[in-house]
């Protein structure tokens, strides 16, 4: 199959898309400008024109609203935030509207709105541009929130989402955006709630999201070294969240690491021990663990942004320490943004 | 102020950031997004100079100007570049969250828009004690487009709280031009005019001018009579955030970059004192030699600093 990359199977989800549905309009800051949102809505722009690829003023709060009305009148936004962040502001509209709007209104109709999210990790980004916001969006019934780790995921879960009647979060992780993997060329909707084993393993169970996807992937390959064999389930979509492949994995591993970019507290890493403990707790023969960034915000200084993020390292050693083996032969991994030096 | 004393402060902020930027571009080592204001210097200095220290200054992402106009510690912002602990935030919060209370600059943030509530809550405090403190905000045109700019201003008004707010429009918001995003027919003062507050647009390249509406401004706000607000023109010569210039890329035309430098608020100001003070080009030449060897010792201060320790990743999340 031909390769692309994960910001070119983005964009061409968006055009195939937005050429078989002319009620999809993309909108965002900058979507229209030479770097395109990382290469992700060039295309549609010159394909589509800004009547359909549309530049909107620096107004997140009122535009998840906008939205919500255009999106329940009939038109499919589809509204890029370069940061998630930048999406705090836009919380009224896609928690107290778009999530509730079908339940609230007695099952009348629907927000089917649309919104990516960009995760902006790296080159010390910071406190307010680096946050995953995935346990936030997950928390709240009414959403499919998907984070898509491969290129043919990410074309794949777009295009549900583009069909759905359901509102829609995408998160996507920066590091991620010129990652190449095979992507079909037909427009093939891949559903949310369906988990993917990312590598079979008996040992052991990591699971895992977006970025973390690949950590974890760099992580089983020394597991394999130590001749330990690590299965990784990318649960491609927060909410729904795929409980069954979750559960069958551990009940076959016994053990289980959560590993994610999202804080552990309250988080999608909790979400996923919960599910395990309610439905297979027998299975687990040891604790538990979850492999995070620390309980604080996101530090600039690289030493430290370094200390944050977790990565392939920490995973291997919870791993090991799960299993209670030896944990002295440790490579160091390089992060794998390691190289990245801008865009700022 | 004196002009002579506002030209060598935007001759600093100059050479500061022309320093920055091509050591930032070649090394490689200031692990953070920088967004600089050359080209933009008089806003900055023309609003700080007519503050006092007790006054407080809150910017947004675009800050480094506002910070070493209102006396920031210049090496503690290089430091706080470099992820040093001896930075102005402790190396936590890179170039977006500049902080020298010291100095009565408040801090910076890089989310749009959140400084101007915070700056009227920080007014709305002096209102309450009595004391007579201004609170500035400087923030874009693309930020006026925010709700909280709105909501804000709302609140200012109502309480007639000693705020100034600074809007520097730049025409632009990253690639998009304003007219791209705000009504044809319309400008920012009018809309902060129709919250009631006395609103002026300024020449932002001619420091002279912004200082003396500013000085009107903190006058204003100090006798109590509510807030002011300045919308002051001016233009971005870099691309949004880095190093580099963006109208190689054909994000802007060059021919509009260029007559924005060829309205350089350094150089206007040099011009015009050129009649009154015949030995001022040197006086700048002089300047720009002292202040680029300010900001090259800066910079080898912060890099001969030490980064702050793994161990203290997590204090600060809390009070200890
Ligand atoms: C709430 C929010 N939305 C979007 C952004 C991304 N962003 C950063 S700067 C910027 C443009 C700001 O334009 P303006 O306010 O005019 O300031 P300038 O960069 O021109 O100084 C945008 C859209 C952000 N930081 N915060
Ligand atoms: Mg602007």
């Amino acid at each position: 199959m031909r390769k692309l990359t994960y910001s070119q199977a983005i964009s061409e989800a968006t055009v195939q898309c937005m050429e078989a549905d002319p009620s999809i309009v993309l909108a965002g800051q900058s979507v229209d400008d030479h770097k395109g949102v990382y290469g992700t809505t060039g295309d549609a722009f010159a394909r589509f024109g800004s009547a359909r690829v549309m530049d909107i003023p620096n107004g997140e709060n009122a535009f998840a609203g906008i939205a919500v009305g255009a999106a329940s009148m009939g038109l499919r936004p589809l509204v890029v935030h370069t940061r998630d962040d930048f999406m705090f502001l836009a919380m009224d509209g896609i928690f107290n509207l778009a999530a509730k709007w079908r339940y609230m209104y007695g099952n009348r109709g629907s927000a089917p709105v649309v919104m990516r999210g960009i995760i902006g990790r790296g080159w010390g980004q910071g406190a307010t541009h680096s946050q995953s916001l995935q346990s936030l969006f997950g928390h709240f019934p009414g959403l499919y929130v998907a984070t898509p780790a491969s290129p043919a995921d990410a074309k794949g879960l777009l295009i549900s989402a583009l069909r759905a009647d359901t509102p829609v979060i995408l998160l996507e992780n920066r590091g991620l955006y010129g990652l190449e993997g095979e992507v079909p060329e037909e427009p093939v909707a891949v559903p949310f709630g369906k988990g993917r084993i990312a590598r079979a393993g008996d040992d052991i169970t990591i699971v895992a999201a977006s970025l973390m996807v690949h950590e974890a992937e760099r992580a089983a390959e020394v597991l394999a070294g130590h001749g330990v064999s690590a299965e990784v389930v990318d649960v491609r979509s927060i909410r729904p969240l795929d409980d069954a492949m979750i559960c069958e994995s551990v009940a076959k591993t016994g053990h289980l690491v959560v590993a994610d970019t999202s804080w552990a507290r309250y988080g999608f890493s909790a979400e996923v021990a919960a599910v395990v403990a309610e439905n297979v707790p027998q299975a687990l023969r040891a604790p538990v663990r979850r492999v995070t960034p620390p309980d604080c915000p996101a530090p600039v200084s690289w030493p430290l942004e370094n200390a944050f993020n977790p990565g392939a390292e920490t995973i291997t050693r919870a791993c090991l320490e799960t299993l209670r083996a030896a944990q002295d032969s440790v490579p160091e991994i390089e992060d794998v943004m390691a190289g990245f030096i801008g865009p700022y | 102020m004196e002009p002579r004393q506002l030209l060598r402060n935007m001759v600093r902020i100059r050479c500061a950031e022309e320093v920055i930027a091509d050591v930032y571009r070649d090394e490689q080592q200031m692990r953070t997004p920088v967004h600089f204001s050359i080209g933009q210097e008089a806003t900055a200095v023309g609003v700080c100079a007519a503050l006092r220290r007790e006054d407080v200054v809150y910017s947004g992402h675009r800050c480094h100007a506002h910070y070493l106009a209102k006396g920031g510690d210049l090496r503690a912002m290089v430091a706080e570049f470099y992820g040093r602990e001896s930075g102005c935030a402790s190396g936590r919060g890179g170039s977006v969250h500049l902080t020298d209370q010291e100095a009565g600059f408040a801090a910076s943030s890089a989310i749009l828009g959140e400084m101007i509530s915070v700056a009227t809550g920080a007014a709305w405090a002096f209102a309450r004690e009595g004391a007579p403190r201004v609170a500035a905000t400087f923030f874009g045109d693309g930020a006026s487009e925010e709700g909280v700019f709105h909501e804000s201003l709302n609140f200012a008004a109502l309480h007639r709280l000693p705020v100034i707010f600074v809007c520097e429009n730049n025409q632009y918001a990253l690639g998009s031009p304003v007219d791209a995003r705000q009504p044809p027919g319309t400008s920012i003062t009018g809309r902060a005019r129709g919250y009631g507050i006395r609103a002026e647009q300024v020449d932002g390249n001619d420091v002279q001018a912004v200082y003396e509406a500013a000085h009107k401004a903190a006058l204003h706000c100090r006798e109590g009579n509510g807030p002011y607000f300045l919308e002051l023109d001016t233009y971005r010569w870099r691309e949004h955030v880095g190093p580099h210039w963006d109208h190689e890329l054909g994000v802007r035309p060059r021919d509009e970059v260029e007559s924005w430098i060829e309205r350089c608020p350094i150089r206007r100001t040099t011009q015009a004192l050129r009649a009154t003070d015949p030995g001022i080009e040197d006086a700048v030449a002089a300047w720009d030699r002292e202040f680029r060897a300010e900001v090259r010792e800066a910079i080898a201060l912060a890099k001969a600093s030490p980064f702050p320790r793994v161990e203290d990743l997590l204090s600060g999340t809390y009070e200890n």
